[in-house]
C-alpha cells in the first residue's frame, strides 16, 4: 500500500446557492482542486453525494461532471452513504490511491438542496433511515436525533443549556470562514430562547439545509512535491470506516455510537496515534447531541461528559481539543453528501496553515469524521501535515 | 410505498410478529434472517405482546408527506418488555403528558394516507397502558 497526499483543494461557498445547479457547483469545486493542485488530468473522480436523484432527479451524477469538465475517459462513479457520502468517496478515493489502481484522483461531494421544497428536502433525508421500521411510522432524521437528545438529557441528568457552547462555538468560528453559510454570533441566552422543532431540539441544535461542493486532489505521497504550489504536503495517515444498525432502535444502547468508537479507534491504530495525539477535530455537528455523543465515542470524553469539553472551552480555537473550527456543519452549513469531503478540505487548510483568522497555532494532525443517518455509517479520516 | 411492499410486512406490522434465536435466545423485532446478536441464521416466529414503556420520545410537528392531517404526534422508541425496541406514535395521549418510562401498549391504527389515490397504511402504535396487568 502506498501512502497518499492532499495537494489540492477546492470549495464553492455554502447557502442557499439559486443561481448554480448541481452541475455548475461541481464544476466550480472541482475546477478550484484541480487549480490548486496544478493539474489538468485525472485518472478518476468519486462523488459523494446523497440527494441528487430524489431532489434533482439526477442520477449518474459522477459521469454527468466528468462529461461537464470536459474529462470524458476517465473513471467516475458516485458514492452513497447518506450524509457520510463525502467521507466515503474520499476513503473510496484513498483506497483507489493507495492500491495503486490510479495515480491522481478527484474526489468531490455535491449537493444541491434548496431547490425544491423544504417537506420534500426533509423527506428526501429521511430516506438515510429504515423506510418500513422508522419512515413508515412516521418518524423524521429530527425526532431520531431529538430521542437521543432527550434520552440523553434523561439518563445523565443533562440540562438542555449544557449543549449550548457546541452551537455558541460553530457560530462563532464560522465568522471567520468566507465560504461559511452564517456569520453571525448567538448568545447562550439566544440559544436557550430558539424555537423548539423536535422537543428537545431547537432550531440553533440543528444543522442547516443548504447547497455546496468541495473537492480535493489526492496522489502518492512520494509524488506529492510534483504538484501544488509549494504549500505543506498533507498526507491521509488513517481512513477507516464502520457500519452500525440502521434503525436508532435497534442499537442494544443508542447512546453510544459504536461505528464512530469502531472507526475511529481503527484511524487511531493505522495513524499510530491516541485521542491525545490528535490537536483538533472536525466533527460532525448535523445535532448538537451528534457532537457529544462523537466526542464520547472516540474517547475524548468520559460517556455522560462529553458536554464537559464545552463548558470548560476545550472545544473553543484556543482550547485543548479545538472542534468545527470553520464552522462545524451547524454554521459552515451541512449540504449533506458534499459535508464530510468540507471537513477534510478544512483539516488541509488548517494544516496548512491557511485556515485565515480561525488559523490555530497548533496543527499537525487533524481528525475528521463524517456520520452517516443516526450513526448507521460514519467514517474518520486522520490527516498529518509533513514537515 | 407500493401496496406488495406493505403486504409483505402486515404481519409484524398489523400484529407485532417478531423472531427468536435458536441459538442465543435473542428475541427480535422486526424479523430478519440473521440474529443480530450472534450472527447465526436462525429464526423461530414469535408473537410479541405488545406490552412495553418509553424509552424515549418527541414531538413531530413538520410531519413528513402522508402524516401531516396528524401533525402535531407524539413519536416514541418504546422498548417491549421481551427486550426489543421499536419506533412507534403514541396515540390517545397529549404529547405533553408522555414521560420516559411510561408504561405502554400495542394498538392497531392508521399509520398514513398515501398519494393521490388516498391509499391508507395501518399499523402499530402504542397508547397509555390501560389495564392494570395480573402478575
Ligand atoms: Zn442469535
Amino acid at each position: 500500500m502506498r501512502d497518499v497526499a492532499i495537494v489540492g483543494i477546492g470549495q464553492t461557498p455554502v447557502g442557499e446557492l439559486w443561481d448554480k445547479s448541481l452541475r455548475q457547483l461541481g464544476h466550480d469545486a472541482i475546477r478550484a482542486a484541480m487549480a490548486d493542485a496544478g493539474i489538468e488530468q485525472a485518472d478518476a473522480l468519486f462523488v459523494g453525494n446523497m440527494l441528487s436523484g430524489e431532489l434533482a432527479g439526477q442520477e449518474h451524477l459522477a459521469a454527468l461532471l466528468a462529461d461537464f469538465l470536459g474529462m470524458r475517459g476517465i473513471e467516475a462513479a458516485k458514492i452513497e452513504a447518506a450524509c457520510a457520502s463525502g467521507a466515503a468517496a474520499l476513503r473510496v478515493g484513498t483506497m483507489a490511491v493507495a492500491s495503486g489502481m490510479a495515480d491522481v484522483v478527484i474526489v468531490a461531494g455535491v449537493e444541491k438542496m434548496t431547490d425544491t421544497l423544504p417537506a420534500e428536502t426533509t423527506a428526501g433525508l429521511a430516506l438515510a433511515a429504515d423506510q418500513e421500521y422508522e419512515v413508515a411510522e412516521g418518524a423524521t432524521f429530527l425526532a431520531l436525533n431529538a430521542m437521543l437528545m432527550r434520552r440523553y438529557m434523561h439518563e445523565y441528568d443533562i440540562p438542555h443549556s449544557a449543549f449550548a457552547p457546541f452551537p455558541v462555538n460553530a457560530h462563532h468560528n464560522a465568522r471567520g470562514n468566507p465560504n461559511a453559510m452564517f456569520h453571525m454570533d448567538i448568545s447562550p441566552a439566544r440559544y436557550e430562547k430558539a424555537p423548539v422543532v423536535a422537543p428537545p431540539i431547537n432550531v440553533m441544535d440543528s444543522s442547516p439545509i443548504c447547497d455546496g461542493a468541495a473537492a480535493l486532489v489526492l496522489v502518492p505521497a512520494r509524488r506529492a512535491a510534483e504538484f501544488g504550489s509549494g504549500k505543506r504536503i498533507v498526507r491521509i495517515a488513517a481512513s477507516a470506516s464502520a457500519v452500525d444498525t440502521l434503525a436508532v432502535h435497534d442499537r442494544g444502547d443508542p447512546l453510544f455510537l459504536e461505528a464512530a468508537y469502531l472507526s475511529s479507534h481503527k484511524a487511531y491504530a493505522l495513524a499510530g496515534v491516541t485521542p491525545a495525539d490528535i490537536d483538533f477535530f472536525e466533527l460532525h455537528d448535523a445535532f448538537s447531541i451528534m457532537s457529544v455523543l462523537s466526542l464520547e465515542a472516540c474517547g475524548f470524553a468520559q460517556r455522560g461528559r462529553g458536554v464537559d469539553l464545552g463548558e470548560s472551552g476545550a472545544i473553543t480555537l484556543s482550547g485543548r481539543l479545538p472542534i468545527t473550527t470553520l464552522g462545524g456543519l451547524k454554521a459552515r452549513g451541512h449540504p449533506v453528501g458534499a459535508t464530510g469531503v468540507y471537513q477534510a478540505l478544512e483539516v488541509v487548510q488548517q494544516l496548512r496553515g491557511d485556515a485565515g483568522p480561525n488559523q490555530l497555532a497548533h496543527a499537525h494532525i487533524g481528525m475528521a469524521q463524517n456520520i452517516g443517518g443516526s450513526g448507521a455509517t460514519i467514517v474518520t479520516h486522520i490527516l498529518i501535515g509533513e514537515d | 410505498m407500493h401496496i406488495a411492499r406493505n403486504w409483505r410486512v402486515k404481519k409484524q406490522r398489523y400484529s407485532l410478529h417478531g423472531e427468536i434465536c435458536h441459538h442465543c435466545g435473542a428475541k427480535v423485532f422486526p424479523p430478519r434472517d440473521i440474529c443480530p446478536e450472534c450472527a447465526k441464521p436462525a429464526y423461530d416466529p414469535l408473537q410479541l405482546s405488545g406490552q412495553g414503556e418509553v424509552y424515549s420520545h418527541t414531538t413531530v410537528y413538520d410531519a413528513p408527506a402522508g402524516f401531516q392531517h396528524q401533525a402535531p404526534y407524539a413519536l416514541a422508541l418504546v422498548r417491549l418488555e421481551e427486550g426489543p425496541m421499536l419506533t412507534a406514535q403514541l396515540t390517545d395521549v397529549d404529547p405533553k403528558e408522555v414521560h420516559i418510562g411510561m408504561p405502554v401498549e400495542m394498538v392497531t391504527r392508521k399509520l398514513s394516507v398515501e398519494g393521490d389515490e388516498g391509499l391508507i397504511q395501518y399499523g402499530y402504535k402504542f397508547r397509555p397502558r390501560m389495564m392494570a396487568r395480573a402478575a
